[in-house]
Protein backbone atom coordinates (compact mmCIF):
# COMPACT_ATOMS: atom_id res chain seq x y z
CA UNK A 1 0.00 0.00 0.00
CA UNK A 2 1.04 3.48 -0.83
CA UNK A 3 -0.01 6.68 1.16
CA UNK A 4 -1.32 9.50 -0.36
CA UNK A 5 2.57 11.20 0.39
CA UNK A 6 4.09 8.61 -1.74
CA UNK A 7 4.97 10.87 -4.81
CA UNK A 8 6.16 13.51 -2.46
CA UNK A 9 8.10 11.16 -1.81
CA UNK A 10 9.75 9.82 -4.48
CA UNK A 11 10.39 13.54 -5.83
CA UNK A 12 12.79 13.56 -2.64
CA UNK A 13 14.82 11.04 -3.48
CA UNK A 14 13.78 8.47 -0.39
CA UNK A 15 14.31 5.52 -0.44
CA UNK A 16 11.58 3.04 0.84
CA UNK A 17 10.86 0.01 3.10
CA UNK A 18 7.71 -2.32 3.72
CA UNK A 19 6.12 -1.36 6.86
CA UNK A 20 3.32 -3.78 7.73
CA UNK A 21 2.01 -4.19 4.39
CA UNK A 22 2.96 -0.15 3.30
CA UNK A 23 5.50 1.63 0.94
CA UNK A 24 6.91 3.84 3.80
CA UNK A 25 10.45 6.41 3.59
CA UNK A 26 12.97 4.40 5.32
CA UNK A 27 15.35 7.33 4.74
CA UNK A 28 15.84 10.38 2.60
CA UNK A 29 19.20 10.48 2.82
CA UNK A 30 21.10 10.34 5.64
CA UNK A 31 19.50 8.92 8.72
CA UNK A 32 21.97 10.21 11.38
CA UNK A 33 21.46 13.79 9.77
CA UNK A 34 17.53 13.47 9.82
CA UNK A 35 17.82 11.85 13.86
CA UNK A 36 20.40 14.82 14.75
CA UNK A 37 17.74 17.31 12.67
CA UNK A 38 14.49 16.46 15.18
CA UNK A 39 17.01 16.83 18.35
CA UNK A 40 18.28 19.86 17.24
CA UNK A 41 16.01 21.62 14.88
CA UNK A 42 13.09 19.63 13.33
CA UNK A 43 11.83 16.55 11.15
CA UNK A 44 8.94 15.77 9.50
CA UNK A 45 7.42 12.49 8.87
CA UNK A 46 4.30 10.72 6.86
CA UNK A 47 2.95 8.77 9.55
CA UNK A 48 0.00 7.90 7.22
CA UNK A 49 0.16 4.04 7.36
CA UNK A 50 -1.23 4.36 11.58
CA UNK A 51 -4.39 3.68 11.88
CA UNK A 52 -7.51 5.93 12.76
CA UNK A 53 -10.88 4.60 14.05
CA UNK A 54 -13.45 7.19 15.43
CA UNK A 55 -15.36 5.88 18.28
CA UNK A 56 -18.81 7.91 18.25
CA UNK A 57 -22.07 8.76 20.61
CA UNK A 58 -23.30 9.09 23.80
CA UNK A 59 -21.86 5.79 25.11
CA UNK A 60 -18.78 6.18 23.53
CA UNK A 61 -16.41 6.66 26.59
CA UNK A 62 -18.11 3.53 28.26
CA UNK A 63 -17.32 1.31 25.00
CA UNK A 64 -13.45 2.85 24.99
CA UNK A 65 -13.41 2.11 29.23
CA UNK A 66 -14.57 -1.25 28.17
CA UNK A 67 -12.84 -2.24 25.19
CA UNK A 68 -9.10 -0.53 26.72
CA UNK A 69 -7.63 -0.57 29.67
CA UNK A 70 -7.41 3.01 30.61
CA UNK A 71 -10.06 4.89 31.74
CA UNK A 72 -10.67 7.16 28.67
CA UNK A 73 -14.07 8.42 29.26
CA UNK A 74 -12.42 10.57 32.00
CA UNK A 75 -9.95 12.30 29.50
CA UNK A 76 -11.62 15.84 29.04
CA UNK A 77 -12.64 16.93 25.56
CA UNK A 78 -8.98 18.16 23.61
CA UNK A 79 -6.88 15.89 25.66
CA UNK A 80 -5.21 12.69 24.65
CA UNK A 81 -3.70 9.45 26.70
CA UNK A 82 -1.72 6.86 25.88
CA UNK A 83 -3.55 3.28 26.68
CA UNK A 84 -3.65 -0.66 25.64
CA UNK A 85 -5.77 -2.62 23.95
CA UNK A 86 -5.38 -6.12 25.70
CA UNK A 87 -6.86 -9.66 24.76
CA UNK A 88 -8.45 -11.73 27.37
CA UNK A 89 -5.45 -13.24 28.84
CA UNK A 90 -3.83 -9.74 29.48
CA UNK A 91 -1.85 -9.78 26.11
CA UNK A 92 -1.11 -6.81 24.13
CA UNK A 93 -2.86 -6.49 20.92
CA UNK A 94 -1.90 -2.88 20.57
CA UNK A 95 -0.60 0.17 22.63
CA UNK A 96 -2.61 3.26 21.41
CA UNK A 97 -3.06 7.15 21.75
CA UNK A 98 -7.04 7.95 22.03
CA UNK A 99 -7.93 12.02 21.30
CA UNK A 100 -11.30 12.73 22.99
CA UNK A 101 -12.34 15.31 20.17
CA UNK A 102 -15.51 15.57 21.70
CA UNK A 103 -18.35 14.32 24.75
CA UNK A 104 -19.28 12.11 22.20
CA UNK A 105 -16.29 11.96 20.06
CA UNK A 106 -12.83 10.14 20.18
CA UNK A 107 -10.36 9.59 17.95
CA UNK A 108 -8.42 6.00 18.45
CA UNK A 109 -5.00 5.66 16.60
CA UNK A 110 -3.57 2.03 16.39
CA UNK A 111 -0.47 0.87 15.25
CA UNK A 112 -0.23 -0.10 11.15
CA UNK A 113 0.31 -3.59 11.82
CA UNK A 114 -2.42 -4.03 14.40
CA UNK A 115 -4.93 -1.68 13.25
CA UNK A 116 -7.03 -4.09 11.38
CA UNK A 117 -7.39 -6.19 14.89
CA UNK A 118 -7.94 -2.53 16.65
CA UNK A 119 -10.86 -2.13 14.18
CA UNK A 120 -12.53 -5.16 14.54
CA UNK A 121 -11.79 -5.39 18.27
CA UNK A 122 -13.35 -2.36 18.75
CA UNK A 123 -16.15 -2.92 16.88
CA UNK A 124 -16.82 -5.99 18.17
CA UNK A 125 -16.50 -4.68 22.33
CA UNK A 126 -18.69 -1.57 21.56
CA UNK A 127 -21.29 -3.79 19.99
CA UNK A 128 -23.35 -4.07 23.48
CA UNK A 129 -22.96 0.17 24.03
CA UNK A 130 -24.49 2.96 22.20
CA UNK A 131 -21.52 3.64 20.24
CA UNK A 132 -20.76 3.63 16.41
CA UNK A 133 -17.08 2.50 15.58
CA UNK A 134 -15.72 4.11 11.89
CA UNK A 135 -12.41 3.20 10.63
CA UNK A 136 -11.06 6.30 8.93
CA UNK A 137 -7.82 4.58 8.04
CA UNK A 138 -8.13 4.97 4.25
CA UNK A 139 -8.87 8.15 4.21
CA UNK A 140 -6.81 9.71 6.79
CA UNK A 141 -3.17 11.08 6.38
CA UNK A 142 -0.86 11.47 9.03
CA UNK A 143 2.03 13.81 9.19
CA UNK A 144 4.07 14.67 12.50
CA UNK A 145 6.43 17.86 12.69
CA UNK A 146 8.82 16.83 15.62
CA UNK A 147 11.57 18.74 16.92
CA UNK A 148 12.61 22.54 19.78
CA UNK A 149 11.43 24.12 16.37
CA UNK A 150 8.23 22.60 15.51
CA UNK A 151 6.61 25.09 17.71
CA UNK A 152 7.92 27.91 15.75
CA UNK A 153 7.38 26.64 12.34
CA UNK A 154 3.47 25.61 13.17
CA UNK A 155 3.42 28.62 14.64
CA UNK A 156 3.93 30.53 11.72
CA UNK A 157 1.33 28.94 9.75
CA UNK A 158 -1.63 28.47 12.20
CA UNK A 159 -3.94 31.28 14.28
CA UNK A 160 -4.53 28.52 16.80
CA UNK A 161 -2.74 29.26 20.17
CA UNK A 162 0.15 26.79 20.48
CA UNK A 163 0.84 28.09 24.41
CA UNK A 164 -2.75 26.64 25.38
CA UNK A 165 -2.29 23.78 23.18
CA UNK A 166 -0.21 21.15 26.14
CA UNK A 167 1.10 17.57 25.46
CA UNK A 168 -0.82 15.16 24.51
CA UNK A 169 -3.72 17.64 23.80
CA UNK A 170 -5.17 18.39 20.57
CA UNK A 171 -7.52 21.18 18.66
CA UNK A 172 -9.16 21.82 15.28
CA UNK A 173 -7.30 24.62 13.29
CA UNK A 174 -6.50 26.00 10.30
CA UNK A 175 -2.63 25.54 9.51
CA UNK A 176 -1.57 27.05 5.79
CA UNK A 177 -4.99 27.20 4.93
CA UNK A 178 -5.89 23.70 5.60
CA UNK A 179 -8.36 22.06 7.94
CA UNK A 180 -6.55 19.99 10.52
CA UNK A 181 -6.68 18.17 13.45
CA UNK A 182 -3.77 19.46 15.72
CA UNK A 183 -2.04 17.83 18.21
CA UNK A 184 0.72 17.83 20.44
CA UNK A 185 1.99 14.30 20.46
CA UNK A 186 4.91 12.46 18.68
CA UNK A 187 7.00 9.27 18.91
CA UNK A 188 10.48 11.30 19.28
CA UNK A 189 11.04 12.64 23.03
CA UNK A 190 11.04 15.79 21.70
CA UNK A 191 8.05 18.75 21.06
CA UNK A 192 5.86 18.27 18.19
CA UNK A 193 3.09 18.11 16.77
CA UNK A 194 0.60 15.52 14.41
CA UNK A 195 -1.62 16.95 12.05
CA UNK A 196 -4.49 14.61 11.52
CA UNK A 197 -6.08 15.45 7.54
CA UNK A 198 -8.07 14.08 4.61
CA UNK A 199 -5.51 12.63 2.47
CA UNK A 200 -6.47 14.69 -0.66
CA UNK A 201 -5.29 17.18 1.54
CA UNK A 202 -2.23 15.75 2.52
CA UNK A 203 0.26 17.15 -0.01
CA UNK A 204 -0.66 20.92 0.78
CA UNK A 205 0.36 20.56 4.43
CA UNK A 206 3.43 18.42 3.62
CA UNK A 207 4.25 21.70 1.54
CA UNK A 208 3.29 24.21 3.49
CA UNK A 209 5.28 22.74 6.31
CA UNK A 210 8.19 22.36 4.07
CA UNK A 211 8.62 25.73 3.21
CA UNK A 212 7.87 26.85 6.47
CA UNK A 213 10.65 24.35 7.94
CA UNK A 214 13.25 25.17 5.67
CA UNK A 215 14.53 28.46 7.39
CA UNK A 216 14.84 26.22 11.04
CA UNK A 217 16.81 23.09 9.25
CA UNK A 218 13.39 21.09 9.16
CA UNK A 219 14.28 17.79 7.04
CA UNK A 220 11.75 15.11 5.94
CA UNK A 221 12.80 12.10 8.14
CA UNK A 222 12.11 8.30 7.69
CA UNK A 223 11.32 5.38 9.77
CA UNK A 224 15.17 4.50 10.27
CA UNK A 225 15.38 8.04 12.16
CA UNK A 226 11.97 7.89 13.71
CA UNK A 227 13.53 4.09 15.54
CA UNK A 228 16.50 5.64 16.65
CA UNK A 229 14.34 8.53 18.25
CA UNK A 230 12.07 6.56 19.73
CA UNK A 231 14.30 4.15 21.41
CA UNK A 232 16.62 7.18 22.98
CA UNK A 233 13.51 8.08 24.40
CA UNK A 234 12.96 4.91 25.89
CA UNK A 235 9.54 4.25 24.14
CA UNK A 236 8.61 1.05 23.54
CA UNK A 237 7.53 0.00 20.26
CA UNK A 238 4.44 -2.87 19.13
CA UNK A 239 6.55 -6.02 17.62
CA UNK A 240 10.09 -5.48 19.90
CA UNK A 241 8.55 -4.46 23.60
CA UNK A 242 4.97 -5.37 23.52
CA UNK A 243 3.07 -7.93 21.89
CA UNK A 244 0.52 -10.57 22.85
CA UNK A 245 2.63 -12.79 24.73
CA UNK A 246 3.43 -9.80 26.91
CA UNK A 247 1.27 -7.69 29.50
CA UNK A 248 1.04 -4.19 30.05
CA UNK A 249 2.81 -5.14 33.61
CA UNK A 250 6.00 -6.91 31.54
CA UNK A 251 6.75 -3.57 29.56
CA UNK A 252 6.70 -1.52 32.94
CA UNK A 253 3.53 0.51 31.81
CA UNK A 254 1.14 -1.27 34.59
CA UNK A 255 -0.06 1.78 35.27
CA UNK A 256 -2.05 2.53 32.20
CA UNK A 257 -4.53 -0.65 33.45
CA UNK A 258 -6.84 1.00 35.80
CA UNK A 259 -8.23 -1.37 37.46
CA UNK A 260 -10.41 1.17 39.59
CA UNK A 261 -12.34 2.15 37.10
CA UNK A 262 -16.12 1.48 37.20
CA UNK A 263 -17.03 -1.70 35.09
CA UNK A 264 -15.23 -4.26 33.54
CA UNK A 265 -12.51 -4.35 30.71
CA UNK A 266 -11.41 -7.32 28.23
CA UNK A 267 -8.32 -8.69 30.31
CA UNK A 268 -9.78 -7.38 33.40
CA UNK A 269 -9.41 -10.94 35.58
CA UNK A 270 -5.97 -12.23 33.52
CA UNK A 271 -4.24 -8.86 34.01
CA UNK A 272 -5.40 -9.07 38.06
CA UNK A 273 -3.45 -12.11 38.45
CA UNK A 274 -0.68 -11.22 36.05
CA UNK A 275 0.89 -8.24 38.22
CA UNK A 276 4.04 -9.56 39.23
CA UNK A 277 5.97 -10.02 35.89
CA UNK A 278 8.59 -12.91 35.51
CA UNK A 279 10.29 -10.75 32.72
CA UNK A 280 10.40 -6.68 32.73
CA UNK A 281 11.88 -4.38 30.37
CA UNK A 282 14.77 -2.67 31.40
CA UNK A 283 17.42 -0.27 29.66
CA UNK A 284 21.21 -1.36 28.47
CA UNK A 285 23.90 0.56 28.32
CA UNK A 286 26.87 -0.80 26.43
CA UNK A 287 30.58 0.68 25.10
CA UNK A 288 32.23 0.88 21.85
CA UNK A 289 29.89 1.17 19.32
CA UNK A 290 29.17 -2.49 18.53
CA UNK A 291 25.04 -2.61 19.47
CA UNK A 292 23.27 -5.28 20.90
CA UNK A 293 19.80 -5.90 18.83
CA UNK A 294 17.11 -7.27 18.91
CA UNK A 295 16.52 -11.31 19.65
CA UNK A 296 20.39 -11.24 21.10
CA UNK A 297 20.64 -13.29 24.13
CA UNK A 298 21.28 -11.64 27.36
CA UNK A 299 24.04 -13.22 29.93
CA UNK A 300 25.29 -13.01 33.69
CA UNK A 301 27.82 -15.12 34.39
CA UNK A 302 27.23 -17.04 31.16
CA UNK A 303 23.59 -17.67 32.24
CA UNK A 304 21.15 -16.86 29.90
CA UNK A 305 19.01 -14.17 31.54
CA UNK A 306 17.24 -12.66 29.15
CA UNK A 307 16.64 -10.81 25.31
CA UNK A 308 17.50 -8.05 23.85
CA UNK A 309 14.29 -6.36 22.25
CA UNK A 310 15.56 -3.33 20.27
CA UNK A 311 19.39 -1.69 20.35
CA UNK A 312 20.94 0.40 17.83
CA UNK A 313 24.35 2.57 18.22
CA UNK A 314 22.53 6.09 19.63
CA UNK A 315 23.15 8.36 17.56
CA UNK A 316 22.57 11.29 20.16
CA UNK A 317 24.65 9.77 22.98
CA UNK A 318 27.20 8.29 21.14
CA UNK A 319 27.54 4.60 22.72
CA UNK A 320 25.06 1.54 21.95
CA UNK A 321 21.62 1.52 23.75
CA UNK A 322 19.30 -1.18 23.72
CA UNK A 323 15.82 -2.47 25.87
CA UNK A 324 16.06 -5.75 26.74
CA UNK A 325 13.74 -8.16 29.54
CA UNK A 326 15.24 -9.56 31.99
CA UNK A 327 14.33 -11.75 34.68
CA UNK A 328 13.27 -9.17 37.55
CA UNK A 329 17.13 -10.47 39.84
CA UNK A 330 19.11 -9.06 37.41
CA UNK A 331 16.76 -5.96 36.71
CA UNK A 332 18.53 -3.20 38.89
CA UNK A 333 20.18 -0.20 37.71
CA UNK A 334 23.90 -0.86 37.57
CA UNK A 335 23.78 -4.58 37.07
CA UNK A 336 26.44 -5.75 34.80
CA UNK A 337 25.66 -8.12 32.24
CA UNK A 338 26.87 -9.77 28.83
CA UNK A 339 25.34 -9.07 25.69
CA UNK A 340 26.27 -12.38 22.94
CA UNK A 341 26.38 -10.19 20.26
CA UNK A 342 27.13 -12.22 17.51
CA UNK A 343 28.94 -14.75 19.44
CA UNK A 344 31.17 -11.85 20.78
CA UNK A 345 30.54 -11.01 24.54
CA UNK A 346 30.38 -7.42 24.79
CA UNK A 347 29.30 -5.82 28.30
CA UNK A 348 26.33 -3.94 29.23
CA UNK A 349 25.25 -2.50 31.87
CA UNK A 350 21.47 -1.67 33.12
CA UNK A 351 20.36 1.63 33.09
CA UNK A 352 17.58 3.65 34.26
CA UNK A 353 15.11 4.42 31.13
CA UNK A 354 14.60 6.96 29.01
CA UNK A 355 18.38 7.29 27.88
CA UNK A 356 17.42 10.58 26.45
CA UNK A 357 15.30 13.74 27.64
CA UNK A 358 15.04 16.76 26.18
CA UNK A 359 15.88 20.01 28.21
CA UNK B 1 24.69 5.30 -8.56
CA UNK B 2 28.34 5.48 -9.18
CA UNK B 3 29.77 2.25 -10.54
CA UNK B 4 33.25 3.34 -11.65
CA UNK B 5 34.22 1.26 -15.03
CA UNK B 6 37.99 0.25 -13.86
CA UNK B 7 36.94 -1.17 -10.91
CA UNK B 8 35.91 -5.03 -10.57
CA UNK B 9 33.24 -6.61 -8.52
CA UNK B 10 31.47 -9.09 -6.56
CA UNK B 11 28.24 -10.30 -6.04
CA UNK B 12 28.09 -9.08 -2.63
CA UNK B 13 28.92 -5.50 -3.49
CA UNK B 14 32.21 -5.10 -3.26
CA UNK B 15 34.54 -3.45 -5.79
CA UNK B 16 38.37 -4.48 -5.80
CA UNK B 17 40.73 -2.59 -7.48
CA UNK B 18 44.15 -4.28 -8.74
CA UNK B 19 47.65 -2.95 -8.32
CA UNK B 20 50.13 -5.08 -9.17
CA UNK B 21 49.50 -8.58 -7.02
CA UNK B 22 48.14 -5.89 -4.27
CA UNK B 23 43.96 -5.73 -4.73
CA UNK B 24 41.87 -3.20 -2.98
CA UNK B 25 38.83 -3.72 -1.66
CA UNK B 26 35.96 -1.83 -0.97
CA UNK B 27 31.81 -1.55 -0.30
CA UNK B 28 29.84 -0.06 -3.91
CA UNK B 29 27.85 2.51 -3.91
CA UNK B 30 24.86 1.01 -4.08
CA UNK B 31 25.88 -1.10 -1.17
CA UNK B 32 26.51 2.07 1.02
CA UNK B 33 22.97 3.45 -0.05
CA UNK B 34 21.27 0.28 0.97
CA UNK B 35 22.89 -0.21 4.08
CA UNK B 36 21.90 3.18 5.38
CA UNK B 37 24.38 5.51 7.29
CA UNK B 38 27.37 2.90 8.55
CA UNK B 39 28.31 3.60 12.24
CA UNK B 40 30.78 0.35 12.79
CA UNK B 41 32.80 -1.35 10.41
CA UNK B 42 35.19 -4.13 11.59
CA UNK B 43 37.99 -4.86 9.45
CA UNK B 44 40.66 -8.18 9.35
CA UNK B 45 43.89 -7.59 10.64
CA UNK B 46 47.08 -6.97 8.51
CA UNK B 47 48.89 -10.11 8.39
CA UNK B 48 45.10 -12.16 8.44
CA UNK B 49 45.41 -14.72 5.66
CA UNK B 50 41.17 -14.34 3.85
CA UNK B 51 39.62 -16.51 1.38
CA UNK B 52 37.32 -15.18 -1.13
CA UNK B 53 34.06 -15.88 -0.73
CA UNK B 54 34.48 -16.36 3.18
CA UNK B 55 33.37 -13.38 5.67
CA UNK B 56 36.44 -11.91 7.34
CA UNK B 57 34.82 -8.56 9.23
CA UNK B 58 31.31 -6.97 9.42
CA UNK B 59 29.79 -3.79 8.21
CA UNK B 60 26.85 -2.21 10.91
CA UNK B 61 24.60 1.01 9.94
CA UNK B 62 21.96 1.58 12.34
CA UNK B 63 19.80 -0.36 11.54
CA UNK B 64 21.36 -3.70 10.33
CA UNK B 65 24.63 -5.96 10.42
CA UNK B 66 26.24 -7.12 7.23
CA UNK B 67 29.23 -9.08 6.71
CA UNK B 68 32.26 -8.26 5.12
CA UNK B 69 33.23 -11.09 2.44
CA UNK B 70 36.97 -11.18 1.33
CA UNK B 71 36.47 -11.14 -2.53
CA UNK B 72 39.78 -12.57 -2.95
CA UNK B 73 42.43 -15.31 -1.23
CA UNK B 74 45.86 -13.97 0.28
CA UNK B 75 47.71 -11.72 3.10
CA UNK B 76 46.16 -8.77 4.64
CA UNK B 77 48.58 -5.98 3.59
CA UNK B 78 47.23 -2.89 5.29
CA UNK B 79 43.86 -1.84 6.41
CA UNK B 80 42.14 1.36 5.98
CA UNK B 81 42.36 2.95 9.87
CA UNK B 82 40.42 6.28 9.15
CA UNK B 83 37.53 4.10 7.62
CA UNK B 84 37.81 2.37 11.27
CA UNK B 85 37.51 5.66 13.59
CA UNK B 86 35.15 7.45 10.97
CA UNK B 87 33.20 4.99 9.42
CA UNK B 88 31.03 7.49 7.94
CA UNK B 89 33.52 7.48 5.06
CA UNK B 90 32.08 4.38 3.78
CA UNK B 91 28.59 6.30 2.63
CA UNK B 92 30.55 9.55 2.01
CA UNK B 93 33.09 8.41 -0.26
CA UNK B 94 32.77 4.67 -1.16
CA UNK B 95 35.12 4.44 -3.67
CA UNK B 96 38.01 6.27 -2.77
CA UNK B 97 38.45 7.45 1.16
CA UNK B 98 35.73 4.57 2.10
CA UNK B 99 38.58 1.85 0.67
CA UNK B 100 38.57 -1.25 3.60
CA UNK B 101 41.43 -3.03 2.95
CA UNK B 102 44.25 -4.39 0.83
CA UNK B 103 44.95 -8.42 0.01
CA UNK B 104 48.80 -9.62 -1.77
CA UNK B 105 47.21 -12.35 -4.00
CA UNK B 106 48.27 -14.56 -6.05
CA UNK B 107 45.52 -15.52 -8.18
CA UNK B 108 42.26 -13.40 -8.84
CA UNK B 109 39.00 -15.04 -8.87
CA UNK B 110 36.33 -14.22 -11.47
CA UNK B 111 35.08 -10.61 -10.79
CA UNK B 112 32.25 -8.80 -12.61
CA UNK B 113 33.24 -5.79 -14.36
CA UNK B 114 31.07 -2.89 -14.33
CA UNK B 115 28.77 -3.61 -16.78
CA UNK B 116 27.90 -6.76 -15.27
CA UNK B 117 27.78 -5.44 -11.74
CA UNK B 118 25.36 -2.72 -12.86
CA UNK B 119 23.33 -5.29 -14.27
CA UNK B 120 23.32 -6.56 -11.54
CA UNK B 121 22.24 -4.13 -9.57
CA UNK B 122 18.99 -3.56 -11.81
CA UNK B 123 18.19 -7.07 -10.61
CA UNK B 124 18.00 -6.35 -7.04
Amino acid sequence: MKTALHEVHTGLGASFTDFAGWSMPVRYSSELAEHRAVREAAGLFDLSHMGEIEVTGPQAGDALDYAFVGRLSAVRPGRARYTMMCNAEGGVLDDLVVYRLADEHYLVVANAGNAAVVSAELTARAGGFDAEVTDRSAETSLIAVQGPAAVDIVGKLTDADLSSLKYYASTPAVVGGQDVLLARTGYTGEDGFELYVPGERAAAVWRVLTEAGEPHGLLPAGLACRDTLRLEAGMPLYGNELSTELTPFHAGLGRVVKFDKPGDFVGRAALDTRRDPDRVLVGLKGSGRRAPRHGYRLLADGEDVGEITSGALSPTLGYPIAMAYVLPAHAEPGTALSADVRGREEPVEVVPLPFYRRS
Amino acid sequence: MRIPENLSYTKEHEWVRLDGDVATVGVTAFAAESLGDVVFVQLPEVGDAVTAGESCGEIESTKSVSELFSPVSGEVTEINQSVVDGPEAVNADPYDQGWLFRVRTADLPELLDAAAYAALTQED
